[in-house]
């Protein structure tokens, strides 16, 4: 088996209050192979943006990444030189984002960003830069690449700007992009037109993709695996289609059930009561206990690790965070008894 | 019944117009348009007045402008107060402009440089900035000048030495927003050397404000030099400029009130088409 192309080793960032401590992200990890697509899901404040953030070496004061190993192709560059660390992830990865408008330069114009990094780092020559960025500009679905080359960035619309952030991340040649929330300032069928781009890409250039985002038909749509984060840590992961089929652990459970599918006759959807977690206290049990509607004693006093869940056909790479894993099937028929709706 | 709905992917890309925008609005025509006049009167000078500037007429002195050859009147030496003027207009906006860019530039990089980096290049460039701020910058000018010795040159290094501070600060301040903006992260994670963000990302996106800031300076820089005029530490005599006119007829300004008057007034329309000019930059930029 190939080394994964980035693994993400029991990271943690806190952020630095005059009072305390805030633990945003509380040991991470995850790994994403050669050409594979992994999405980073959960609700806002669950660190999945700082955990980007911090595997880019991004965080400025007073937010800093307390602990965590970064491995690239199974090597350990956490110790290296500031300079080699920045030049090695670089090289490996590069970063779409979520406002295409604002991660332009909006004084330069859009061709001339897309053939920067060749032109600069690569070592192209000028004319071979310029074919370089005309040729992601079609690959990114944006037709007469040559009028567009010349534009400002804010003569386009959001979603040719944001196959211009798309041409962008891949004129570094990367064999992993990282896509912080992509499509969220976009809107629904322009969404739809990018996630294709980005999804084709992917599969056509053998590209690891690392995507974060708060919407699961966006995460459905384009990963093949799934890591759920709640409170700083991954509650769950495991194959997208298992986990939004046959959720382990209930927090999955209810954000799937907040969303409307309209394969299924759900009656009602459920709202997830509560707040998520203060998290400037010291965590006691399992961090989502205070908003489970299946909790017990053992989860407010023990904290769950995140286990391998084993089922019918065997170790399918799952992993829950939950003491009550194996009663995931009784939770359902609980729920869809209490809404009396008609899901299975 | 079945509807199909196509969907075209490249709905959406088409090519936008480039968008009709308007160049000028009215301050940036109204001011471009003085300025424009008065830097011609300037530089042609020799062709609108007959008369050199420092040709002495004692049997034609004290004038009244108006009179039958000397339109605006001559002075106590009997010079004409219109050849004067112009001639003055080139050392005074010469010196004004070009005292303006060195602070320009050297401010702007010491601001990008301590914005970007922060920690204790930031310190240190700060500590300096502080120091300078702490005298009345008029008082620092002529006290270097007066140091220095009187001259242009002497002019250029006190005005370079007092100005940078300003365009630093600005500098500063917009790189301390722009480096948490996407673009900027963007360049930083696209693994670009630091030089080239710093100069091809930062600085367009930073250095606006300040070039709008130099062109009230332009008008600072140009009644700094006028008052070392008047101080008798500017352009030396018998070189026409406006400070040393206005200082040579300020003893006459109660009888001869137009020797003192005429020279301000100019300084006075060169202020004006300036801070025309930087109104119309900013109504511009910000629509």
């Amino acid at each position: 088996m190939t080394a994964p192309v980035l693994e993400i080793r029991d990271l943690s960032v806190e952020v630095v209050l005059p009072h305390g401590l805030l633990h945003a992200v509380r040991g991470v990890s995850l790994t994403v192979a050669p050409g594979e697509s992994v999405a980073i899901v959960g609700e806002s404040g669950s660190g999945k943006s700082l955990t980007l953030r911090a595997l880019l070496g991004l965080l400025s004061r007073p937010v800093r990444a307390s602990s965590g190993t970064i491995l690239i192709d199974g090597v350990d560059i956490t110790d290296l030189p500031s300079k080699q660390l920045h030049r090695k992830l670089t090289d490996t990865m590069s970063m779409i984002f979520q406002d295409p408008l604002a991660a332009l330069n909006p004084l330069m114009r859009v061709g001339d960003q897309i053939a920067e990094v060749p032109l600069r780092r690569l070592g192209k020559s000028r004319a071979q830069a310029k074919v370089i960025a005309l040729d992601l500009m079609t690959k990114t679905g944006l037709n007469d690449p040559e009028q567009i080359y010349g534009v400002y960035p804010h003569q386009l619309s959001g979603g040719m700007r944001q196959r211009i952030g798309i041409a962008i991340a891949l004129s570094a040649q990367p064999r992993l992009i990282l896509a912080d929330e992509p499509t969220t300032a976009l809107d629904v069928t322009t969404q739809a037109q990018v996630l294709n781009v980005l999804r084709d890409l992917q599969r056509d250039e053998y590209l690891g993709l690392l995507l974060v985002s708060h919407d699961l038909a966006v995460v459905s749509e384009t990963c093949s695996r799934l890591y759920v984060m709640y409170g700083g840590k991954v509650v769950e992961s495991g194959p997208v289609v298992d986990l939004i089929n046959e959720p382990k652990h209930p927090y999955t459970f209810a954000l799937l059930r907040s969303v409307p599918d309209p394969d299924h006759r759900v009656t009602k959807l459920i709202a997830i009561e509560g707040e998520p977690p203060d998290m400037a206290q010291p965590l006691t049990g399992c961090c989502f206990a205070p908003r489970c509607p299946f909790v017990t004693e053992k989860c407010r006093e023990q904290e769950p690790p995140l286990g391998l869940v084993a089922n019918a056909a065997g170790d399918a790479g799952r992993r829950s965070a939950c003491w009550h894993v194996n009663e995931a099937q009784e939770w359902a028929a609980i729920v869809s008894e209490q809404m009396g709706d008609a899901r299975p | 019944m079945t509807i199909v709905i196509t969907v075209d992917p490249l709905a959406g890309t088409a090519v936008p117009q480039r968008r009709r925008q308007c160049r000028w609005n009215t301050p940036l025509l109204a001011g471009s348009a003085l300025f424009g006049v008065i830097v011609l009167a300037a530089i042609f000078a020799p062709l609108l007045t007959g008369y050199d500037p420092i040709k002495q007429n004692l049997g034609a002195a004290f004038l009244g402008p108006g009179s039958k050859h000397h339109l605006l009147g001559t002075d106590e030496l009997g010079r004409d107060i219109l050849s004067r003027l112009l001639y003055g207009a080139r050392v005074d906006i010469r010196v004004g402009v070009l005292a303006v860019v060195s602070p320009l530039v050297i401010g702007t990089m010491l601001g990008l440089v301590a914005g970007w980096f922060g920690g204790w290049v930031d310190a240190i460039i700060g500590r300096i900035v502080d120091v300078f701020i702490a005298f009345p910058p008029l008082v620092l000018v002529i006290a270097l000048v007066f140091a220095i010795g009187p001259g242009t040159t002497s002019i250029y290094v006190a005005i370079t030495l007092v100005g940078w501070v300003a365009y630093c600060r600005i500098v500063r301040a917009q790189v301390l927003i722009a480096k948490e903006q996407e673009y900027c992260i963007a360049a930083r994670v696209s693994g670009l050397p630091t030089w080239r963000i710093l100069l091809r990302h930062l600085l367009p996106n930073v250095v606006l404000q300040a070039i709008i800031y130099s062109f009230s300076d332009i008008v600072l820089t140009l009644l700094a030099i006028v008052t070392l005029g008047f101080l008798g530490l500017g352009v030396p005599p018998p070189t026409p400029d406006w400070g040393t006119m206005i200082q040579e007829g300020q003893q006459y300004v109660l009888t001869m009130w137009y020797m003192a008057t005429i020279p301000g007034l100019a300084i006075v329309l060169t202020g004006l088409a300036l801070a025309l000019i930087a109104d119309g930059i900013v109504e511009k930029v910000n629509p």
